[in-house]
């Protein structure tokens, strides 16, 4: 009895020591945290996407808290009822969030154009990209391997036919897939405006007009048509400028190749 | 002074926590995989390991051994170590934040683990006196630095390696922490014979 008794009063003494300490400690050297933290934190929408430019939702909303300056309107996935909510709680002046969905600027499956290389590497487009600038023939559109679609944080992305495809109900607009592309063929687009161009081949006509039977080829007649003057062909490519865009859809109606989408 | 380096060199290269003495395998295997995540998990290890060894052998040799208590050890350095990383956190939070930031999310992470109290028991076993104690401790921190940060260099070579399917992930982590532990069995006896 008494052995035990040795044993256990000088532990429980050890351990109430050790308890009492950590209890002084974290009562005197408490950190205040901001109680605007969590607040901010519950309203953002937790996809850690990173479209604000910060370290996920918690990294946004900790430079909230901490420097004023950061504008509240920088969260795309949560639009602008998130950003009404975050300047009510920080009591500033609430501004605008333009939402916008990302698009693909290609069309070329499989139907469309051909392979050049049997790619047996590593199954990534940046890994494709490496060797001879893709497997495809035309080497400024889409692989297909699918690296925006791993990349995406809402699985909004599909690859089908070695082209990649946007679900555009389930897109929120976070620009991850931007990034991850290595033909840069993906761009966010305002989410009003329902017409875009669906190839980023900046080579001649001709050149074009071999590797892919929907690429443009810059023959300008959008241009011609365009009552708003939005679009121009710069390095026989067709850019839409979203600015003047007044969706009539005239474009794409006479597009030589239908590489202009519109979306209604 | 040359015991002192002999200690130093042979914590680090010889009786390497990991590689050696095989213990504090979780964080090895489970934070190597970047090499600025290895190298906050290893700056707190060491930082860990120092202030527990600089707690311990006082409780080892004026509490424990004067009162009969020594089969105590165990327990006791255990439940000493958790409170005092808890401390340290708090303190860090409070007057040193840069730093809290860079190790607060390894310290709760090492605060019970098995290299840390293996330093602390063994630096017991071996009798060493106090500053022999905190230099050991210092070694066995480097030594597992120079292990995590190595082998996270070889996981990033894996990353991009061909390997079968069946090898892929754990396996070959397990493959290649086995090869590198075989190169340190190189280094037995070498530096005690360096000071002869």
């Amino acid at each position: 009895m008494n052995a035990i008794l040795t044993a256990v009063i000088p532990v429980v003494i050890i351990g109430l020591v050790c308890a009492a300490v950590l209890v002084i400690a974290s009562k005197l050297m408490a950190v205040k945290e901001d109680e605007r933290f969590p607040k901010l934190r519950e309203c953002l929408p937790g996809a850690n996407c990173g479209a604000c430019g910060f370290a996920g939702c918690d990294g946004y909303a900790n430079a909230l808290v901490e420097n004023e300056k950061t504008p509240t309107n920088l969260c795309i996935p949560g639009g602008e009822e998130v950003s009404k909510q975050l300047s009510e709680i920080l009591g500033v002046e609430f501004a605008d969030v333009e939402k916008k969905v990302a698009v693909i600027h290609c069309a070329g499956d499989c139907s469309a154009t051909g392979d050049t290389v049997d790619y047996r590497g590593i199954n990534t487009c940046s890994a494709a990209k490496l060797l001879f600038g893709g497997k495809g023939e035309c080497g400024f559109g889409c692989i297909g391997f699918g690296d925006c679609m791993k990349a995406c944080p809402n699985n909004a992305i599909v690859v089908k036919n070695e082209l990649a495809h946007i679900c555009q109900p389930d897109c929120i607009g976070c620009g991850v897939c931007v990034k991850a592309c290595p033909n840069g063929l993906i761009s966010l687009v305002p989410e009003k405006s329902s017409v875009y161009v669906v190839c980023s081949n900046n080579d001649k006509g001709a050149v074009t007009r071999k590797v892919c039977t929907s690429g443009c080829i810059g023959c300008k007649k959008c241009e011609k048509v365009c009552p708003a003057g939005a679009i121009k062909v710069v390095d026989s490519l067709a850019v839409i400028d979203y600015e003047k865009c007044e969706n009539c859809g005239l474009c794409a109606e006479n597009c030589t190749n239908k590489c202009i989408r519109f979306v209604k | 002074m040359a015991k002192l380096i002999i200690i130093l060199l042979s914590a680090v290269f010889i009786n390497n926590y990991i590689l050696s003495r095989f213990l504090g395998i979780c964080p090895f295997l489970g934070v190597s995989k970047k090499l600025d995540s290895a190298a906050g998990m290893s700056l707190a290890v060491i930082f860990v390991m120092m202030i527990a060894t600089a707690v311990t052998w006082p409780i080892q040799m004026f509490l424990l051994n004067p009162n009969n208590l020594g089969y105590l050890q165990t327990i006791v350095f255990i439940l000493v170590i958790a409170a005092l990383v808890q401390l340290v956190e708090i303190v860090l939070k409070r007057y040193i934040p840069a730093l809290h930031k860079s190790l607060g999310v390894y310290l709760p992470l090492i605060t019970t683990n098995c290299a840390i109290l293996g330093v602390t028991i063994l630096n017991i076993d071996e009798g060493y006196t106090f500053l022999e104690a905190m230099v050991n401790s210092l070694g066995s921190g480097l030594g597992f630095m120079l292990a995590m940060i190595m082998f996270s260099g070889v996981r990033s070579k894996l990353e991009g390696a061909d390997i079968p399917k069946s090898f892929k992930g754990l396996p070959i982590t397990l493959v290649a922490a086995s090869i590198t532990s075989l190169s340190f069995m190189g280094f037995g006896g070498v530096i005690e014979n360096m000071f002869k």
